[in-house]
């Protein structure tokens, strides 16, 4: 039997491909922090578009309608970290009109980071995508559907993506539409497999041992194989999803990014 | 366009041509003829009729002494492991403690995905967070949680698709049963007998998650049966109903059975029959309107549940053929019912009973109360309690889990209610004064007390005498439901871990395996690759056994 794993020079590729997103893509702000966090474009984009639509009441559009807080300028009654203002909208201020938010790890790192970047949110050029338009995106011109459920509807050769926007941050989203094999878990990654008679099983992997594996092959079928019985099992590398880089305006990015991250699961 | 984008494009050009399942799905049709389908396991109690009985035959009385375990699934949870799991091609679907789906290789026992629901911290259970299984229909799976939703997943990938609140976890609305899936409908019911709920069984569009019908299981004022309450004692009246129910396609009817009224032992709080307490209710499954009900034990002041899986043999009675309903009842008695109108044709005690004299003619109990601190039998687990039956279409005979001589001493005491406060007032003690009664779950390994307390029993009745054509006794209590299969085999677990196979014609011991936990489920059977297996939970653990090669 002959094994082809995920090659040295892959993980290569993948290593490089992900530095130049981290250099190219992260915005520093070291305020009050021991260490500069790095707060990323579709995250700072996310978290405006859920500032505008669950904080401006308070604070105001702006973020300083509150007396002694000014998000603008960087302003905070009791908030030095980040981690102090995840926590702080997690769990409200008692004995103040500041309620527990119940949001998710990728909303609080989106609103983190646009509070973060506030003052210069529009001088990066960052835009704020529209969900309704992203979803036509999603069902049209990006064509998403032909691979991709959304809770249940629709096929099932990739993963559901009904509830994306509870589990990928936006950057994460962001980087997977520019480079999708770069950026594909290692969950998700497609294999190949050649049983002893020849006959060729492909699909994508959802469960692994030393002496099986078990996949959803491209008829969709829940499949068991036994090693034993195959002379050949590749992981890819690759991926038939293509990058959306050149294919979507940034408008267009941002819109279907902000369709993703409005998908959170059935409730 | 560059190598690898024209090279992605051509992938989803072929991938785009694939149709979106070329697997058969779980047809409405399929489910109605389940039993044809030896194979699967496409129903919480393997058909419609609910006889947990397989036409498989390749382990039978000579090889059964060959089986050898293939596989052991270990469940992520110390709950009790009550789970029946479903096997549709290859493919076993089960559930863990609180409310998982794990979906299996039926071979191997290898995972293919979980679904996670974490439920209310409100929920409460009365009796473990337990969950007995998964329905199928199409391609989607639908579960009952234990904080009183009702969730369908994708069965390719686990993947939510939608749920939907029933009641208020708060208020001790619970889910802990398999769902029936009926046409196009979800049918279930909700548990909290002892918290003084409004029991109900509702129907759910099974695509879309709409509620299509709600059946309270206590009428309200101006319906049939209300004047069978006083005031508002209907109001916190219970009738939960947390087992899975049956269908007659021909007649259209689906049948449950309810649980008992609150609160559980103080009949004082809430004279009258309580309907439709401790009753078989047979309803239309389009509509949820109530064709008939049989009331087992009215007035019931010792929390007798008639909260059994309804059994359906079609069978000679009296010389003529007749769709019958076989119900051995928590109350020590066995009923035959006339399905298509809930007729009482026969009931007879299968175990000690010492609460009624007998049956009348229409079925009705001849109350024999005990004066206080006379043991009562069966006591409050019951001659048998929610643990699956079977019927072999081939010997005739129906066979039940039992306790055998068990007793309790109840007294009914003053309950106040209190929304998502226990409400069942009683201060029940054991026949021997310090010794604890049996309850609901193994207490551990070591058991030197319950013989003198009671002891379990399989029982074979004849449906048409209602005697026990065998017996076969156990030390223990027992907890199991039972399987028969085409070659007269039954298997059946129970409370002391052994899984065992009997002769089903004559109770001989064929073979026994102590797997080591309190075994608490109906065991059931498949085949794949022209393998058959019988499979069944055991403490934390599902185990898979097959003939040796």
């Amino acid at each position: 039997m002959r094994l082809r794993w995920l090659t040295l020079r892959s993980v290569l590729q993948c290593a490089v491909i992900c530095s130049v997103l981290t250099v190219r893509w992260p915005i520093a702000s070291a305020q009050g922090q021991d260490r500069a966090p790095q707060y990323f474009q579709s995250d700072i984009q996310y978290g405006a578009q859920i500032f505008a639509s669950q904080c401006t009441s308070c604070h105001g559009e702006n973020g300083d309608l509150i007396p002694g807080v000014n998000f603008h300028a960087g302003q905070f009654k009791r908030v030095v970290s980040d981690n102090d203002l995840r926590l702080t909208i997690t769990n409200g201020v008692p004995g103040t009109a500041m309620q527990p938010f119940t949001f998710g790890a990728s909303e609080l790192t989106g609103i983190v980071s646009y509070l973060r970047n506030m003052n210069r949110f529009s001088a990066l050029g960052l835009m704020v995508g529209d969900p309704v338009r992203g979803r036509a995106l999603f069902e049209g011109a990006g064509d998403c559907v032909t691979c991709h459920a959304v809770n249940g509807k629709g096929p099932h050769v990739a993963p559901d993506l009904g509830d994306i926007g509870a589990l990928r941050t936006a950057e994460l989203i962001h980087r997977t539409l520019l480079d999708p094999a770069a950026s594909m878990l290692p969950a998700n990654r497609p294999v190949r497999a050649v049983t002893v008679e020849g006959k060729v099983i492909t699909g994508r992997r959802l469960n692994e041992d030393t002496y099986t594996v078990q996949l959803i092959d491209e008829q969709e079928r829940l499949l068991s194989l036994s090693k034993a019985n195959l002379r050949e099992f590749t992981v890819l590398k690759t991926t038939p999803m293509p990058s959306y880089k050149d294919k979507f305006s940034s408008q267009e990015l941002a819109d279907l990014e902000a369709y993703l991250l409005s998908l959170r699961g059935v409730k | 366009m560059n190598h690898r984008l024209r090279a992605s494009c051509l992938l989803l050009l072929l991938v785009s041509l694939i149709p979106c399942s070329l697997r058969a799905q779980v047809t409405a049709e399929r489910l109605l003829h389940a039993s044809d389908e030896p194979q699967n396991w496409l129903t919480y109690s393997g058909s419609y009729a609910s006889q947990r009985y397989s036409a498989l035959e390749q382990i039978n009385g000579t090889n059964v002494k060959n089986l050898e375990l293939k596989w052991v699934f270990q469940a992520q949870s110390l709950q009790k492991f009550e789970t029946t799991p479903l096997v549709v091609d290859g493919i076993m679907y089960l559930t863990q403690s609180p409310n998982d789906v794990v979906a299996l290789d039926a071979k191997s026992g290898r995972a293919f995905w979980v679904y996670h629901y974490s439920p209310s911290l409100a929920a409460r259970p009365c009796c473990g967070i337990v969950n007995r299984g998964v329905a199928i229909l199409g391609d989607s799976l639908f579960m009952a949680t234990v904080d009183a939703h009702l969730v369908a997943i994708d069965a390719k990938n686990g993947h939510a698709l939608w749920n939907v609140k029933l009641a208020e976890a708060a208020a001790g609305y619970a889910m802990t049963m398999a769902p029936l899936v009926v046409k196009d409908k979800v049918i279930v019911g909700v548990a909290g007998g002892e918290f003084g709920v409004r029991g109900f069984i509702a129907a759910f569009e099974a695509r879309t998650g709409k509620e299509a019908w709600r059946f309270d299981t206590i009428p309200k004022p101006g319906e049939p049966g209300h004047e069978s309450w006083r005031g508002g004692d209907w109001e916190h009246g219970s009738a939960a109903v947390w087992v899975t129910g049956s269908y007659d396609p021909d007649l259209n009817l689906t049948y449950w059975g309810t649980g008992n009224p609150g609160p559980d032992w103080n009949p004082e709080q809430r004279p009258g029959d309580n309907l439709y307490s401790d009753s078989a209710v047979a309803l239309d499954p389009d509509t949820g309107k109530l064709k008939w009900y049989f009331q087992f034990t009215p007035g019931d002041p010792y929390d007798y549940d008639s909260v059994q899986v309804p059994v359906l043999a079609n069978a000679n009675w009296n010389g003529s053929p007749r769709k019958l309903m076989l119900w051995g009842n928590r109350n020590g008695f066995f009923y035959v019912l006339d399905r298509v109108t809930g007729k009482f044709l026969a009931g007879r005690p299968f175990v000690k009973v010492n609460w009624a004299s007998g049956l009348d003619a229409n079925g009705r109990p001849i109350i024999t109360p005990q004066a206080p601190g006379v043991p009562t039998f069966p006591g409050i687990q019951g001659g048998t309690n929610w643990y699956s039956p079977s019927y072999s279409p081939r010997t005739g005979l129906f066979y039940l889990s039992t306790w055998e001589n068990y007793a309790t001493i109840f007294s009914g005491v003053n309950a106040d209610y209190r929304e998502g406060q226990r409400y069942t007032g009683g201060a029940n003690t054991s026949p021997i004064p310090g010794a604890d009664n049996p309850v609901g779950q193994r207490q551990g390994p070591v058991n030197t007390y319950t013989e003198a307390l009671a002891h379990g029993a399989v029982v074979a009745l004849s449906p048409e005498t209602g005697k026990p054509a065998w017996k076969f006794e156990m030390h223990d209590v027992n907890t199991s439901g039972i399987l028969t299969t085409a070659s007269d085999l039954l298997f059946v677990g129970g409370r002391e871990g052994y899984f065992q196979s009997l002769d089903a014609r004559t109770g001989a011991l064929l073979w026994k395996e102590n797997l080591g936990g309190e075994i608490i489920a109906g065991p059931m059977t498949y085949q794949v690759d022209g393998k058959q297996y019988v499979s069944i939970t055991s403490g934390n653990s599902l185990f898979a056994f097959a003939l040796r090669e």
